[in-house]
């Protein structure tokens, strides 16, 4: 072998990239490993990052090698992730390093639950995650596509697999975004195994796409003896995967929601985006029909200007109208207003509370219909208003035992 | 030199004697009482003065001459101009060119631009400084190259420090944006305005002599007089005495940080719950982004419940003026104005006052007004387990700030620390801080993204958080945290070398910084 060919690199240490640490590390034919740390936190933290370091090393039976980490204060799962991606440029090794989960990280995830906002970060970025999860979105996304420079690629699947470890995420869904067609499927190997909730499958088409991700999946899960349901969420980009939205919906009894990404779909379209979304109206209203007809949710696009927080609330105002249950966002900002003007207002709750107040009365006095005033309600809409209030309920903005202290 | 070393009140090692001087270890608050008379200036009279009142001389360095500089003196300047400074610069320059040696400068406070300053540090034209000490100028003194032992003292200690005579001045020299012949002089005109000259004040009245120099010198009288002409020795006419876009500059934008927004929002809610916001209230506001954050929210709170705060002791800036101007806030007392909004709102407004450190923060006083306020919010480098607070050193030992008002502002009736609980790894809640700044029962809350602690000797915040839903945790658990997240630090291994020395409010040392190896 080529000496240049036995030096890799790892990482990102361009003075912005706090929280992480670029690693190279050159093999040698002899005289041990040879350890340089520059380091902002080197007095605090040297000796434990030499130390896992030479045991990450050890593992990989590499002997002789001279390796140096520049680090701003990387933690150690990042640290170790780094090491890892680097040491696997250099020998082939079917081992992974892998740290204790992190007690906190075996929650599990239903079908059911609420997914009004779900918060991308770049799967390379390992700072953005460490307070993702305190900004309580209902999801986070590591996402190992398009926010993952093509070079990146590789490296960013062991942090997202140390991070889905090792990174508390405080009980927000888990989510990984993974690549599309091949690079995608490899994908799966550095998640399946560590407690994914759900998989966005990015540039549907067709439920081909979905069959081929899961056979991948049963692979893995029998491979590593698991039983939990690994839930996927299709993301619809294009105009022939708008056309086959339902089949896509329906193509698996895990899929728990269906996305819409406007982005991509415009583009495919040739057209351009705007506030208003009339150019994107028709594919909404198709994915978010398909959705309801296979009982799952219908999520919509993120909205992208970040700064400019009340044409977001309208945006969301819009999307709820028209059948949408959840929204991508890509700033924690953004989780509040998504939050706020998905959950029921005033109005709806006060609605809900008057019928479904009657629909007790009635039933405590044995009467088959429901009615407010002079007004008859139909069973459908009880259920509704059911579900409008078990949502307040469950957002914490009504008391789960309303009803004590309902007045008429 | 071997010095001597005893234990203070909160158990740290300090000297009897700094710089040749007489120190007193710190007691504990409000225990120890100076029963002497004030210092006090010379009496001057009027036979040594122009009859004219006409005190111009032709430049800064026959001013100096005038004044008398010579060896070992201590010179003061303020900084008013902050990091646009050029006055206290040109001051040494020319100490320097006369050859002038072993000075000691006595600034209310220090910025990177004085990163000028270390070659005379290093060729002995000055031979250390007394003053809060940031960045450059920190890291110098933190490697153990200046000769004296720096002395850190708050605003309101400054002025203690130069009234009970702890701190003797031989030239004082004041930038001004505006000045008459006579010496009258104020911050709000002209093109280097930076609001008031409050910092100064002391020096005015105490220093041996005294120079104004300012670049826009109008026709007697200059007023408003925040620097009274009586008080003044030397008046100059200069080009320029600081870089106006620097002057103004620092952090006066709302954070746009995630993670701090959402520290802020959470200070804003404690407040709300535990009542502080309510009608008629008071607040400092700091002047860094998180500050002006929390500012915001509070002003959101306010708006929504119809509440009016009686004042707001600033740092100002735009946010709060335009609260002052929304009726939210009945009256800023400004300590510092940070931007030229801020500059304009108090030329033209009455309920916009300048203060001084005399007024907010002097302790050794019948009072101030520091005490007065309801919620003080401020900052730190590091807290630890009993809630004693750092604001001057990094865990790596490192001097890299000043401490400003901050010791004064923990007199208010609750102090707030909101911070991350760690920063780029380095956890912010340890077992004891690197330098203890101020005392854990002045300090009553710490709000972290992670959990809010409250001192266990704030029972009645305790009370009236009982049904919340913030994250309230113990100062213990939130160290935990931190550490279960960072990883346990190795200890930081400091030199026994004495660097610096940080005075109490009261004058008194509550702590020392060592050299780093």
């Amino acid at each position: 072998m080529e000496l240049g060919e036995q030096i890799s690199r790892s990482g990102n240490c361009d003075s912005n990239s706090k929280g992480d640490c670029c690693i190279s590390i050159e093999l040698k034919q002899s005289g041990g490993v040879d350890f340089e740390l520059e380091s902002k936190v080197k007095v605090f933290y040297g000796k434990s990052i030499e130390r896992l370091c030479r045991s990450i090393l050890a593992f990989f039976s590499v002997e002789n090698a001279v390796i140096a980490i520049k680090d701003n204060g990387a933690l150690p799962y990042v640290i170790a992730a780094r090491i890892e991606s680097a040491v696997k440029q250099l020998i082939v090794s079917e081992k992974e390093f892998l740290f204790d989960f992190l007690t906190d990280n075996l929650y599990q995830s239903n079908k059911d639950r609420f997914r009004f906002s779900r918060l991308y970060l770049p799967g390379n970025t390992p700072y953005m995650m460490i307070n993702a999860g305190l900004h309580k979105p209902n999801g986070i996304i590591l996402d190992l596509e398009d926010a993952v420079a093509v070079s990146k690629k590789n490296e960013a699947r062991y942090i997202v697999r140390n991070a889905l470890r090792s990174q508390n995420f405080n009980g927000a869904e888990r989510m990984v975004r993974i690549n599309q067609g091949e690079l995608g499927i490899e994908d799966l190997a550095f998640i399946v195994p560590h407690n994914v909730h759900v998989i966005l499958v990015p540039k549907c088409e067709f439920a081909a796409d979905i069959y081929k991700i899961e056979e991948e999946i049963r692979r893995i899960k029998k491979r590593e003896d698991l039983i939990q349901d690994i839930f996927l969420m299709p993301i619809i980009e294009s105009a022939l995967g708008v056309e086959n939205a339902y089949e896509i919906a329906a193509s698996s009894h895990n899929i728990v929601a269906v996305a819409i990404g406007l982005e991509d779909y415009t583009a495919d379209l040739g057209v351009q985006r705007t506030n208003a979304g009339t150019e994107s109206l028709y594919a909404r209203m198709r994915v978010v029909n398909a959705c309801h007809a296979a009982k799952i949710q219908a999520i919509d696009s993120v909205f992208s200007d970040v700064g400019d927080m009340e044409a977001l609330a309208e945006n969301v105002k819009r999307s709820k109208l028209l059948g949408f249950q959840g929204m991508g966002c890509i700033h924690p900002r953004q989780i509040s207003v998504i939050h706020e003007n998905f959950a029921p207002n005033w109005n709806e709750i006060e609605r809900a509370k008057k019928i479904v107040n009657a629909f007790h009365e009635s039933e405590k006095n044995g009467l088959a219909v429901v009615s407010v005033g002079t007004k008859m309600v139909d069973p459908p809409v009880v259920k509704r208003q059911l579900k409008v209030l078990e949502l307040a309920i469950n957002l914490g903005i009504l008391s789960k035992d309303w009803r004590s202290k309902y007045v008429g | 030199m071997s010095v001597k070393l005893i234990e203070n009140a909160v158990g740290r090692m300090v000297p009897t004697e700094i710089n040749g001087q007489k120190a007193i270890p710190y007691m504990g608050i409000g225990k120890f009482i100076p029963k002497k008379r004030k210092y006090n200036s010379y009496i001057s009279t009027n036979a040594e003065f122009p009859a004219d009142g006409n005190k111009k001389v032709k430049n800064l360095k026959e001013a100096l001459q005038k004044a008398g500089l010579a060896n070992g003196m201590r010179i003061s300047t303020h900084h008013h101009f902050r990091d646009g400074d050029l006055l206290a610069n040109m001051v040494f320059d020319i100490a320097h060119e006369m050859g002038v040696k072993d000075l000691i400068w006595f600034p209310s406070a220090s910025f990177p631009c004085h990163e000028h300053l270390i070659p005379y540090l290093e060729d002995g034209t000055i031979s250390r400084i007394e003053g809060s000490m940031n960045g450059p100028l920190g890291k110098y003194c933190s490697e153990g190259k200046m000769k004296g032992v720096a002395v850190l003292r708050s605003h309101g200690g400054r002025y203690q420090a130069i009234q009970d005579g702890e701190v003797h001045i031989d030239i004082a020299v004041i930038g001004a944006a505006c000045a008459d012949p006579f010496g009258n002089a104020n911050g709000l005109n002209g093109k280097s305005a930076s609001g008031l000259l409050g910092f100064a004040l002391a020096d005015s009245q105490f220093a041996d002599k005294v120079i104004v120099a300012t670049d826009n010198m109008v026709a007697f009288p200059c007023v408003p007089w925040q620097i009274q002409g009586n008080y003044v020795d030397f008046t100059v006419e200069m080009d320029q005495i600081g870089i106006p876009e620097k002057i103004v500059s620092g952090t006066t934008q709302i954070t746009k940080s995630p993670d701090r927004l959402l520290i802020a929002e959470l200070t804003a809610r404690f407040c709300e719950e535990a009542g502080i916001i309510r009608d008629g209230f008071s607040f400092q506001a700091g002047a860094g982004g998180t500050s002006l954050a929390i500012g915001k929210f509070f002003g959101r709170i306010m708006k929504e419940k119809g509440i009016k705060a009686r004042f707001a002791r600033g740092g100002s800036n735009k946010y709060l003026v335009q609260m002052l101007e929304e009726g939210l806030v009945e009256y800023i007392l400004d300590g510092q104005t940070f931007d030229l909004e801020g500059v304009r709102s108090m030329r033209e407004n009455p309920n916009h006052v300048w203060t001084s450190p005399f007024t907010s923060y002097n302790y050794h006083s019948k009072g101030n007004f520091a005490g007065m306020v309801d919620v003080a919010i401020l900052g730190a480098t590091e807290v630890d387990v009993n809630f004693n607070a750092n604001v001057v050193t990094h865990s790596d030992g490192y001097l890299l700030h000043g401490i400003g008002g901050w010791q004064n502002c923990l007199f208010s009736k609750t102090v707030i620390l909101p911070i991350p609980l760690f920063r780029n790894r380095i956890p912010v809640v340890r077992d004891e801080v690197t330098t203890i700044c101020g005392p854990g029962e002045l300090i009553d809350v710490i709000i972290t993204e992670r959990g809010i602690a409250i001192n266990p000797l704030r029972k009645d915040l305790f009370r009236k958080l009982k049904e919340s839903n913030l994250p309230i945790k113990s100062i213990h658990e939130l160290k935990r945290e931190a550490e279960e997240i960072c990883g346990i630090m190795e200890k930081c291994v400091l030199s026994d070398e004495i660097v610096a020395a940080i005075k109490w409010v009261d004058g008194t040392v509550i702590d020392v910084v060592r050299k780093v190896l």
